[in-house]
């Protein structure tokens, strides 16, 4: 299974995306400047996140209209895997990849700590390694984080079982709608996810829980 | 505004750049003939006390800095400390107090960009953040909007940046009202063997300017911050500078990959006083001249004049020596960030800082006098009086006043503050805020971590600042041990009032004194530093605030220890405790925050006992038989159980004393004690060795408690659920902001 990390600049997580590839998927990912002309032929392709251009009109905006997303979105469409963590899904939600907006916090505050997720749907590529209603720990990092989408977008991702991820157990750091935390496009390759599973992938980082989301990925 | 350099020079234009008319006089001298606009406002920057120490440098030069595995220690932009296989730990703090008061999310922002950049100018990747922050009493009417700003500022930065935050301290007194304490901490791996100074070397290279553009944020920010406070302090706001955590993220990746092409010679950030400060330390350093041409410099406003440029302290630039042949490569990576890149002077022989600006020459001033022999003062200073003894002590139920003290501002939880705060990027924290210090493991080392504490009792200094600097010392060293460290080095940022004034020129040198001599006795170099003086509005000065930060190395992290109770039925043991366990209440936070009372001299620092407590403690968390360490300090021994508790969601009885007053039993503040928990049967023959080799230390360790249950009971004081513990610890801040923990 061969990787690429997209980096656009102000992303700062691409390092630890990259270390977690590495020590799951036992090979490196390519790694992709954003202006670079070509995207290797691979089978994921990966977001990190971050602040891309400083978080400047909104999360996501400005790296969502980058050349090098028409060529993603184009590879996504011919059933290439893609996956955005954090500022990664916001780029997606803004490049029109995956339904919905993440708005501001509900309080309005910046929030880092580890919180529950509940698998909501175990069959996708992103999921498998996980059961249907398992509850994970998983942590946390951001400003904007807060899942909206209007009520017959909501209806449609809940109906076809895009809603892969829920935040559990009241840990709802954000306000996100129907406690959303990761959801995939109607096809099911494209994954957006806003906690961060790579920071949990080995016993020093205190558990192992995030390893699932790449080990179904990359083996 | 366009400001013309032949502008007269009027005693009174001398005053408002800060410099004394004996300081102009020396001007005049120095120069013989009268200084250019231009040259009054670089004398005024480089001269201040922000950047020339001219007050403390007398006393900073007492303190060790040296050691063997020191590799750079105070003069370059941070500290060097040798962590073993060809890496080095870069670190430094610095403050940032009057920007945060006057503008706080920038100026916390700003202070994070600062002292990050700091760090990578010499070519280290940063890894850890810390921020000590101290705010006036809580009813104040500001002290909600500066928590708030401090708060968010400092998150904003540092979280998009991409550096984690491990730990920090946050402290509420009504004597920072009127001057807030923002003092931020960074550190940085490099390699040994690719460490970048400021200088210069060569005659005739140029001097390239990279980052963002110069613009007018700042101007004399360097000079405001060397003055007290008034009434007219929000007619300052113009003077603190914007950040722009971007534009750092690129600087940060594109100076790392040019110092990988071998291009640079010197690098210096622009901080205080930016160009001018930047340019002049290069080539004093170096002995060498330095000529600038301002109309190559990227500006972002129109119509800037010399004297604008030279004091901008616009935030996210670096002036660099680059070896001539590799300029295009390195104008290349600068290009692909997407930031800045000028050749915008050169290095010259005759140690002349010349600036041109429109073919005309603005300043020609000598440069060793401007830089590293600026003006020295040896001021008059008086030596604190000694506090009274304290009088009759008022009591407490324990149980009360463990609630009072654990749901009080300055001893409940800080995770209000520290959830907004990135801990956890760059997958490497092994301890996040809340830990006696905050823990990261080396990257692609597997067995290294490296533990990082700021620590200082405002309040022991203010009684005793020569007690008081050796206990911040002591504590910050105490905190490192207790996670496992051997502690390493430390930054100081000392932060005190008007120096003019002997009294507190007084505090500063005895402080100074206090920090020496424990730092000497713990083999504790301190290896970077920074000096905030004039914290005072309206003539009333802050608590003489020496913050201590310090980095330890832990060799195996395995053998490392947290400070929460680990498993039920485990012997808790008071390392280094006196024979009736505690006993000082001078000010306690037990006299402070219950009764109002500052009173007393603070606990003496016995620093031999010091060091073979802190060995004792080392050896058992080296060798498993710790299960849990915690350091006392301020609160005693009933807050450093109550903490344990509560992180390890786990209750414990302790005895008490008979017939001794349970109150400085369990809320002493005596020094050089540790809470340990061990794995070992207490009537076993390996806890009556562990005893042996306490004695033959020296030291006492006795057995108080055992671990177990959900409720803390202390003594004969009526037990308190860990539950009821939690949501008195948890419950402040989150009620005080106006918010829930959500």
């Amino acid at each position: 299974m061969k990787s690429a990390v997209v980096v656009f600049p102000g992303l700062n997580r691409d390092r630890d995306m990259i270390a977690a590839i590495e020590k799951i998927g036992g090979t490196p990912p390519a790694i992709v400047w954003h202006k670079d002309a070509e995207l290797p032929d691979v089978d994921l392709i990966v977001i990190p996140g971050g602040f891309s251009y400083g978080d400047a009109l909104r999360p996501g905006a400005i790296a969502a209209r980058s050349p090098i997303m028409d060529v993603i979105r184009e590879r996504a469409e011919r059933g290439v895997k893609v996956l955005g963590v954090c500022n990664g899904f916001q780029i997606l939600t803004e490049a029109g990849m995956l339904p919905g907006v993440l708005m501001r916090n509900a309080s309005l505050r910046f929030v880092c700590r580890e919180i529950k997720l509940k698998v909501a749907n175990a069959n996708t590529a992103f999921s498998n390694r996980y059961a249907d209603g398992q509850i994970i720990r998983c942590p946390i990092a951001h400003h904007d984080g807060n899942y909206f989408a209007d009520a017959e977008t909501l209806q449609s991702i809940e109906d076809n079982g895009q809603v892969v991820f829920r935040y559990a157990e009241g840990t709802n750091p954000n306000g996100s709608l129907n406690d959303i935390a990761g959801i995939t496009n109607a096809a099911g390759n494209v994954l957006g996810l806003m906690p961060h599973p790579e920071n949990l992938i080995e016993p020093e980082h205190g558990g192992e829980d995030g390893r699932g989301i790449f080990a179904g990925l990359l083996t | 505004m366009t400001l013309r350099n032949d502008i007269e020079i009027t005693p009174e234009l001398v005053a408002d750049h800060g410099l004394k008319p004996e300081e102009y006089q020396k001007i005049l001298d120095l120069i013989g003939r009268e200084p250019t606009f231009t040259e009054l406002g670089i004398f005024s920057a480089m001269w201040n006390e922000h950047c020339s120490y001219k007050s403390s440098k007398k006393w900073l030069r007492t303190l060790p800095t040296s050691g063997p595995r020191v590799i750079q220690g105070p003069g370059e932009n941070a500290g060097v400390v040798d962590i073993g296989d060809g890496q080095a730990i870069v670190f430094k703090m610095e403050s940032h107090n009057h920007p945060s008061f006057i503008e706080p999310y920038q100026g916390a922002a700003t202070g994070v960009g600062g002292i990050l950049r700091d760090v990578f100018t010499m070519g280290a990747r940063p890894v850890a953040a810390m921020n000590a922050l101290r705010f006036g009493e809580p009813d104040h009417e500001k002290t909600r909007h500066l928590v708030s700003g401090v708060v968010a500022g400092v998150g904003g930065y540092g979280n998009s940046f991409g550096v984690p935050t491990v730990g920090g301290e946050v402290q509420f007194d009504r004597r920072y009202n009127g001057n807030i304490l923002v003092n931020a901490f960074a550190a940085g791996l490099a390699d040994t063997d690719k460490i970048f100074y400021s200088k210069a070397k060569g005659v005739g290279l140029p001097v390239v300017y990279l980052g963002a553009k110069t613009g007018r944020d700042g101007v004399g920010g360097a000079t405001m911050a060397s003055a007290e406070f008034g009434d007219d302090i929000d007619e300052k706001r113009p003077t603190v500078q914007v950040g722009d955590p971007f534009t750092e993220k690129r600087l940060l990746e594109a100076c790392l990959e040019l110092m990988a092409t071998g291009a640079v010679i010197a690098i210096q950030d622009m901080g205080a006083a930016g160009l001018t400060c930047s340019a002049v330390e290069m080539g004093a350093k170096g002995d060498l001249g330095i000529e600038l041409d301002l109309d190559t410099v990227p500006v972002r406003e129109e119509r800037m004049t010399a004297y604008e440029m030279m004091l901008s302290e616009s935030q996210e630039r670096m002036l660099m020596v680059l070896h001539p042949e590799k300029e295009a490569e390195a104008r290349a990576i600068f290009e692909k960030w997407g930031l800045d890149f000028a050749t915008v002077g050169k290095t010259t022989d005759d140690l002349r800082f010349r600036v041109f600006f429109e073919g005309e020459e603005v300043a020609n001033l000598p440069i060793k006098e401007l830089g590293d022999e600026a003006p020295e003062y040896d001021r008059p200073w008086v030596e604190p009086a000694k506090p009274a003894p304290l009088g009759e002590l008022p009591h407490m139920d324990v149980a009360d006043a463990l609630l009072g003290l654990i749901g009080s501002a300055n001893h409940a939880s800080r995770r209000w503050v520290y959830e907004q705060y990135d801990t956890l990027i760059q997958g490497n924290s092994l301890q996040t805020p809340g830990g006696d210090a905050g823990v990261i493991r080396v990257e692609g080392h597997a067995q290294k971590a490296l533990a990082f504490s700021s620590d200082v009792n405002p309040h022991y200094c203010e009684a005793d600042p020569f007690e008081g600097g050796k206990q911040a010392v002591t504590e910050c060293w105490r905190n490192l041990v207790a996670t496992g460290a051997e502690p390493l080095a430390a930054t100081d940022n000392l932060n005190f009032g008007n120096p003019e004034r002997p009294e507190i020129m007084g505090q500063i040198v005895m402080a100074i004194k206090g920090i020496g001599e424990a730092c000497r006795a713990l083999d504790f170099p301190i290896v970077s530093g920074n000096v905030s003086l004039y914290n005072e509005t309206n003539g009333q000065g802050i608590l003489p605030t020496p913050t201590i930060a310090g980095v330890g190395l832990i060799e195996d992290r395995a053998k490392s220890a947290r400070n929460a109770f680990a498993a039920e039925g485990q012997p808790i043991l008071l390392v280094g405790a006196p024979a009736i366990w505690g006993s000082h209440m001078g000010q306690s936070a037990y006299l402070r925050d219950l009764f109002g009372r500052n009173e007393g001299p603070p606990p003496a620092v016995n620093l031999d006992h010091e060091k073979k407590a802190g060995q004792f403690v080392l050896g058992l968390i080296r060798e498993g038989i710790a299960t849990a360490v915690h350091d006392l300090s301020d609160g005693g021994l009933a807050l450093g159980l109550a903490e344990m508790a509560i992180k390890g969601g786990l209750g414990a009885t302790v005895n008490q004393l008979n017939d001794i007053d349970p109150v400085p039993t369990f809320f002493g503040e005596d020094q050089g004690r540790y809470l340990v928990t061990v794995n070992l049967d207490p009537q076993g023959d390996e806890m009556r060795a562990l005893w042996k080799r306490a004695e033959a230390a020296g030291l006492f360790a006795p057995w108080i408690g055992v671990t177990g249950g959900d409720a803390l009971k202390l003594g004969e004081a009526r037990a308190i659920s860990v539950e009821q513990l939690q949501e008195a610890y948890e419950g402040w801040f989150p009620g005080y902001m106006g918010a829930t923990v959500n």
